[in-house]
């Protein structure tokens, strides 16, 4: 079972937002959808919740058209980042809300979750700081208990205790319900150990999917003074460099010759979010 | 048990590592429980499949067991093991970088042993 995206693309005039995606998620994995800002993430969630509609192409949910279809939309729980309740309601009402539309929703988990966070669930959300609103968001996504859970944006406004609180309610959640949960962020050094699977999205187009232990295998970091890093570098794939006065850092794909590391050489493991950096082409934001 | 990542190396090899740490200095004595996939990836909010597979090298390497229905349990024998494992290793993992700092502080061969009598003494 799986959510299948086909080909999917969608023009605002003559802006292409999502560029002929075709991706595969599948369920009962913890998903990040990486991509930076205006990358096309949110659009590609929109058109699998059928909040918008694909200029072309298809999302399948676990085989049937995810378009203007209940049984395909109740597996499948959008948390946006806009905010798509009315200003008046409160927590207790979203989840209310939630339970007509989701099935398996579970209401007072919902509860235990907003009070963990400290969240006033009798309060108004547009009476919300923004972490709260965020919080409230949250709270009806992980009650729904849908199949397939997107979070986008999922700790906007959140301080860091209420980050590694969301994050420890994920990975609970998880293990107590496997389902698939997808975070899309821009923040990837705090949610890349939570991440099973990742999929990285460039101007509105799918670069990498892969396993997160596949995608850091690939390559690795090298570290030293800047004429033996070149020097170890040539003919090598380097796909990246930082420099930070005379010592530099290049990251290089593939393990030809890794064995031989002249002296005064470290080698490290590519992380997460240097390997996104690099292949978004961010090398000015390294900078 | 205090987990640290340094980043060094994936997760899952730190994960094994330091759960090998734990029972090496008896935090997890033989024959008794550590932690389940579950608790350590809550813990940490690591992905489980990260945990499992960090406490996968420790059962291959005979470190801890699987019971049935109860959870992870540390052999008998595991502590003993721990200990050739880190003796091989002692070159590498210690003396090799220490020789290679020494250099770099261009310490010859009789003060760092002077160095290492000397830290002795001050031990004792």
């Amino acid at each position: 079972m799986s959510i299948e995206i086909k080909n999917v693309t969608k023009k605002f005039g003559k802006t292409v937002a999502v560029d002929a995606i075709t991706a595969k998620i599948d369920e009962e994995k913890i998903y990040g959808i990486l991509g930076r800002n205006g990358a096309g993430k949110s659009t590609l969630l929109n058109i699998i919740s059928n909040r918008i509609i694909a200029t072309d192409g298809e999302v399948l949910v676990d085989g049937e058209e995810a378009v203007e279809n209940n049984s395909a939309q109740e597996k499948v729980f959008l948390m946006s980042e806009v905010d798509m309740y009315p200003q008046s309601m409160n927590t207790a009402e979203i989840l209310k809300w939630t339970s007509k539309f989701y099935p398996d929703t579970d209401i007072e988990k919902g509860k235990e979750i907003a009070k963990r966070f400290t969240l006033d669930i009798k309060k108004g959300i547009g009476q919300l700081s923004t972490g709260y609103r965020t919080i409230a968001k949250f709270v009806a996504a992980i009650a729904s208990n849908a199949k397939y859970t997107f979070l986008d944006e999922p700790v906007l406004g959140l301080d860091a205790n209420h980050r590694e609180l969301l994050y420890k309610i994920i990975v609970e959640e998880y293990a107590e319900n496997p389902r698939m949960i997808a975070v899309a962020t821009h923040i990837i050094e705090e949610v890349a150990g939570l991440l099973e699977e990742v999929i990285i999205i460039e101007k509105g187009k799918v670069i990498e999917t892969d396993s997160v232990e596949n995608l850091l295998s690939r390559g690795y970091g090298v570290t030293g003074k800047a004429e033996l890093v070149d020097g170890f570098c040539a003919n090598k794939n380097v796909i990246g460099t930082e420099s930070i006065g005379s010592l530099k850092i290049a990251y290089i794909l593939g393990h030809d010759n890794i064995s031989e590391i002249p002296d005064g050489l470290e080698i490290s493991p590519l992380n997460l979010q240097k390997l996104f950096i690099v292949l978004t082409g961010g090398e000015e934001e390294v900078k | 048990m205090n987990f640290r990542f340094t980043g060094d190396k994936p997760i899952y090899i730190e994960i094994a590592e330091q759960l090998e740490d734990a029972i090496f200095t008896d935090i997890y004595p033989e024959e008794t429980q550590i932690p389940s996939t579950t608790e350590l990836s809550v813990s940490l909010s690591i992905n489980p499949a990260t945990v499992l597979k960090g406490m996968n090298i420790l059962v291959d390497g005979g470190i801890i067991y699987k019971k049935r229905g109860l959870g992870m349990y540390v052999c008998t024998g595991a502590v003993e093991k721990i200990r050739q494992k880190r003796q091989q290793g002692f070159y590498e993992s210690y003396v090799a970088p220490l020789l290679s700092e020494a250099k770099k502080l261009g310490l010859d061969e009789n003060e760092i042993i002077s160095l290492i009598k000397g830290g002795n003494a001050d031990e004792h």
